[in-house]
């Protein structure tokens, strides 16, 4: 018969809508609205997974997201496998493959249940008492084995094809969780015009009310209010209400992370629609309406397939119509399982319970329930249970006062619900760095001192009786709306209250035996003892120690149960002990949900100039330069990078090179003021720069360090055009920014970013004047009427420019700026003049050894922060007559003005082919005992074909003093000998630029 | 993620901002007229309070000002936000972190 267990009637279920799917291959039948684990109890699986640690068989604990245990692997289809699934909260639908996890080779059989014979050498700390010695053995051997052993679901291998959407919305009023309490809550807000946000993990709003089946509020059946205050709810415009959206993360001022599922329930294609998204909520006020945890209780063997909690027993039989067994048996330490019992007779169950509490402790439930005619069996405790894949009977005993157990009984059961009283869920407001109180009357943690704007009602707040929830949510949304709102409601009242017990007493030896108190990790009561014994106090290192409370489900279920325990070995009171820090997330959330759109161009997106396109159809190769993508070089034929380098080195010094320029960063500097900030801010004089004329400009931090360079023109009086390094050009500006605004208010000047504005073609090489020259209107290009390092404005092409004599190859040298949106037509007219000059195209690889062979720096590569103009040579760039600028005073520092400061110098190799490493340090003295003194290390190395020698410039100690010593630099293959030069290889008088 | 009023934008989150450290720390309008010591105590010496912080921030993927706040660097919170160039209209002297407010983390240590 499909579905055994299901019942003939009852649940939200539609019974008209079947669907199935499948686990560990076996077709499983179940109804829209079922939730795997519903579906797998009514076709009677309770098996469901292998415990972490001891692989003992593991089922079904609970109906939420608390369940611990039943983890299962969840196949979507391709590139849709997600590991570790609770199986309460994976929606049933056609078409999943559901897998269990841990276990080898099959769930039934399972060899690593060997673990579980052997657990009495898995205690505590098992881990770091074993694994000790031999230390060689620490990377090689134990870790892999150990990492192997790890871990219960398997990652997915496949790229994740689904998309994830992200989103930002702010509120008034943010209501977490749509039970009673926050469904008053979101009616109270809303009634006072609030935009409120309703935000429930389950796929269907209602909490508690989804499976009361006896209450009645304000005169009607729960289900109706229900009904009737969600379509309330759903009429409202300001009310936004968000079902299967988990409240993850609460982080400061009120910004609260949602993650919502959006398709993961839905068969087949889903078009368009996101697989989840992340929702970041500013909230103004946030309600906490999120319940409690029911606790299990800690006996031995509680851990067995078919024991489940009390609460979720009856969630199984009113909301999913399904029976987790035919024959229950509640074992309870409180008033709630006794409805639990209620209605499990009701459904026509065989119901036994067993109450840890005396007669005279119980209260009004107690009566009703032997009226039902059910048997009660008071002041018993659970001394273990019987079964293995499944539990086939619970031990029970008398028990006194004194904890001395009576007689053993065993009843005969196919299922057990238990309850060990309740928890708060106050997750979120503990990460909202709320501080907690310990409540001894209903023997929780209760938000105490807010320390944001947020106010926690209902079971969340350790109210559990239906009306006070009611009442007490109303007043929480209406207050979050700053409104006096208040009502009662008139509701059933609920069966409230419990005995606190830890470990329920025994007559056996409690070191034998396996009471389990966090499932997930199998830490037994006795592990926690043990870390106790082994002089572990705070509960912090406890949790570390045995692992208790951590994985997926955070010890939902657990924490109360060890910390209890905790206190109880160190005789101490709970607050005493404390509680462990809750940090998002609440339940685990999807990569996806995270990353959201981020990925790919999204994430790391790429820059390119409008002459881009020219060179992918010219075949460059590219290299990324900050978000930039730069031609790196241009091969011809098969020519690999170094033929094709040399090739273009050669043909820039003795013809014309062409390379695209334009990622310099561009600041625009304008105002009345802009010399005097220009001068403030550059190591250089600024005032008497003529209009028309460049200079090489040099910034420092106030440190004195070299921040940046570039070229500057002086456009007009009070215009600057300014360039900085392609890498730097955001750091220049903020750096500017900031001194403009906070130092220097009075100044008038303005500043503009014009890197996208102007695209930069640089023409190089002697013939680059004969290029142009057709080409160029209004500009007198003669070198007496327009030297080096002057700038002219006129056309080129027809269209206008600003054109720098400028040269960063030593050779003639124009950077013709243009508007970017006409740059690739001037390229292309400029490529093709030159075609009878032998135009080349070069990339940053030329670039770089060129500049290298004139001893150019490069700021990020020559200077690392911690390098001033005298470091590197420039200090003649420095206006002696500037009372001050950015850096001056640093410059005078002591530790800048002593020797012993590494400085730059060129080096050649004494073989002439050996190209050094770029990083290799540099010594004195091979001999010298290690660790040796290294001078400094190289900053630039390069093949250089117009040499033809390898070059290489470094920051040496003192280097200056060195010149025409022999040092030795590190290579993989030992150290090599260098002499030290000048850093100019070509030209070194200069003359060329001036051609 | 914190909520930073922005005196010119309005409340913007957090990662449209960036923090530029102490504020009211005025570059000296003769830096070589200091000492060495004077020099690196302006350079390097921050204060790190618990309590009552002026800081710097820019607004830098917004309007792209700076301007200066009062944060409490126990509880987060921001008393004030106001321009460069002007002295906060709440609490004492900024910087001296010397009343913290109450810490309102969790304390778990037993």
């Amino acid at each position: 018969m499909a579905q055994p267990f299901r019942l003939p009637r009852g649940g939200r279920v539609d019974r008209t809508r079947p669907i199935s799917f499948t686990f560990n291959g076996r077709t499983i039948e179940g109804f829209q609205g079922d939730s795997v684990a519903s579906a797998l109890l009514a076709n009677g699986v309770h098996l469901v997974g292998r415990s972490f640690k001891y692989h003992r068989p593991r089922g079904i604990l609970s109906h939420g997201s608390d369940e611990p245990s039943a983890l299962l692997s969840v196949d979507r289809g391709r590139g849709r496998i997600d590991p570790n699934n609770r199986a309460s909260v994976v929606e049933a639908r056609a078409g999943l493959k559901t897998q269990s996890q841990n276990h080898w080779p099959s769930l039934e059989f399972d060899v690593g249940a060997v673990n579980d014979l052997l657990s009495p050498v898995f205690v505590a700390g098992f881990y770091y008492k074993t694994f000790m010695w031999p230390r060689k053995f620490w990377d090689k051997v134990y870790e892999p084995i150990i990492r192997g052993a790890a871990g219960l679901g398997k990652a997915p291998v496949e790229a994740d094809p689904d998309r994830y959407a992200n989103r930002h919305a702010h509120c008034d009023v943010l209501v977490v969780g749509a039970g009673p309490t926050g469904l008053a809550a979101a009616l109270a807000a809303a009634k006072t015009g609030a935009r409120v946000i309703l935000a429930d993990e389950g796929p269907e709003p209602g909490g508690s009310l989804l499976h009361d089946v006896t209450s009645e509020i304000d005169g009607r059946p729960a289900a109706a209010w229900l009904a009737a205050t969600l379509a309330d709810l759903d009429a409202r415009e300001n009310v936004i209400l968000l079902p299967r959206t988990t409240v993850f993360g609460y982080y400061n001022h009120n910004h609260v992370a949602l993650t919502e599922r959006v398709t993961d329930h839905l068969p087949g294609a889903t078009g368009t629609a996101p697989r989840e998204r992340l929702w970041q909520v500013r909230a103004e006020q946030v309600v906490l309406a999120g319940g409690s945890h029911e606790r299990p209780l800690v006996f031995a063997d509680n851990d067995r397939p078919g024991i489940l909690l009390a609460e979720s027993v009856r969630v199984f039989i009113n909301r999913y119509g399904v029976a987790p067994g035919r024959r229950i048996v509640f074992a309870t330490n409180g008033a709630s399982a006794y409805t639990c019992a209620h209605d499990a007779k009701a459904a026509g169950l065989d119901v036994t319970l067993v109450d840890f509490r005396t007669e005279s402790e119980c209260g009004p439930e107690l009566g009703r329930l032997r009226a039902a005619g059910v048997e009660v069996l008071t002041g018993h405790t659970v001394v273990g249970s019987k079964g293995r894949k499944r539990v086939t009977g619970l031990l029970v005993a008398p028990v006194g006062s004194d904890g001395r157990c009576g007689g053993r009984r065993l009843l005969p059961c196919d299922c057990v619900g238990m309850s060990g009283g309740w928890t708060p869920a106050v997750h979120l407001f503990s990460q909202s760095r709320g501080k907690l109180a310990y409540d001894a009357a209903r023997d929780a943690f209760l938000p105490s001192v807010s320390a944001q704007a947020e106010r926690s009602a209902g079971a969340a707040n350790g109210a559990y009786d239906l009306a006070a929830c009611l009442a007490e949510g109303y007043a929480a949304g209406a207050a979050a709306a700053a409104s006096e709102d208040r009502r009662s409601f008139t509701a059933t009242p609920t069966a409230t209250g419990f005995k606190p017990v830890r470990i329920m007493p025994t007559d056996a030896d409690p070191t034998k035996q396996r009471a389990f108190v966090d499932f997930q990790n199998d830490v037994t009561a006795k592990d926690i003892k043990l870390a106790v014994r082994e002089g572990f106090q705070s509960i912090e290192h406890v949790k570390r120690y045995t692992t208790t409370g951590m994985a997926t489900d955070q010890g939902k279920t657990s924490n109360m149960n060890a910390l209890g325990i905790v206190a109880g070995q160190l005789d101490k009171s709970l607050p005493g002990v404390g509680t462990t820090t809750f940090r998002p997330p609440y339940t685990p959330v999807t990569f996806g949900a995270l990353v959201g759109p981020a990925r790919h161009a999204l994430f790391d997106p790429i820059r390119t100039t409008p002459i881009h396109e020219w060179a992918e159809r010219q075949g460059a190769k590219f290299e990324n330069v900050a978000l930039w993508r730069r031609a790196w070089y241009f091969p011809r034929g098969s020519e690999d990078l170094h033929a094709a380098v040399a090739r273009e080195c050669k043909a820039v010094r003795e013809g014309v090179g062409i390379f695209d320029a334009s990622t310099l960063g561009k600041i625009e500097v304008v105002g009345p003021d802009a010399a005097e900030f220009m001068n403030r801010l550059y190591v250089n004089p600024w005032l008497k720069l003529e209009p028309g004329r460049c200079r090489y400009g040099l910034m420092l931090k106030e440190d004195g360090y070299i921040l940046d360079d570039g070229v500057v023109a002086r456009v007009s009086q009070d215009c600057f055009h300014v360039t900085t390094t392609t890498g730097g050009a955001a750091r220049v500006l903020g750096h500017m920014e900031d001194y403009l605004q906070t130092e220097w208010p009075e100044l008038e000047v303005f500043l503009t970013s014009t890197t996208e504005q102007w695209s930069v073609i640089a023409l190089q090489g002697p013939k680059a004047r004969a290029v142009i020259a057709p080409l160029v209107d209004g500009i007198d290009l003669s070198p007496e009427a327009f030297p080096h390092m002057a700038m002219r404005t006129g056309t080129i092409c027809g269209v206008p420019t600003r054109l720098f004599r400028v040269s960063f190859t030593g050779e003639l040298g124009f950077e013709i700026n243009v508007p970017s949106d006409q740059a690739a037509a001037v390229w292309e007219a400029i490529f093709a003049e030159g075609q009878p000059h032998g135009i080349t195209p070069y990339g940053t690889e030329t670039m770089h050894v060129l500049r290298a062979e004139k001893g150019y720096i490069i700021v990020g590569q020559e200077t690392d922060g911690t390098v001033t103009p005298d470091d590197v040579g420039l200090a003649g760039m420095i206006a002696k007559a500037k009372k001050d600028f950015v850096g001056k005073r640093s410059l005078a520092r002591p530790d800048v003005v002593a020797t012993g400061r590494k400085q730059l110098v060129g080096l050649v190799t004494a073989d002439p082919k050996l190209v050094l490493d770029e990083g290799a340090q540099i010594v004195s003295d091979t001999n010298q005992p290690i660790p040796m003194r290294m001078l400094g290390h190289v900053t630039s190395s390069y093949w250089s074909p117009n040499c033809g020698r390898s070059i290489a410039m470094a920051l040496v100690a003192d280097g200056r003093l060195l010149m025409g010593n022999t040092l030795h630099v590190t290579t993989p293959e030992g150290f090599t000998t260098v002499t030290v030069v000048d850093p100019v290889f070509f030209d070194p008088k200069g003359e060329r630029i001036n051609a | 993620m914190l909520l930073i009023d922005c005196p010119y934008c309005g409340k913007r989150p957090e990662t449209e901002f960036r923090c530029g450290g102490q504020a009211h720390i005025a570059r000296p309008t003769d830096p070589s007229a200091l000492s060495d010591a004077d020099w690196s105590e302006h350079l390097f010496v921050r204060a790190n309070p618990r309590g009552v912080h002026a800081e710097r921030w820019n607004h830098i993927h917004g309007c792209g000002r700076w301007f200066n706040a009062l944060r409490d660097t126990v509880s987060d919170r921001f008393i004030e936000t106001y321009p460069v160039g002007s002295e906060p209209t709440t609490g004492s002297h900024p910087s001296q972190g010397t009343e913290p407010t109450r810490s309102t983390q969790t304390e778990t240590r037993a």
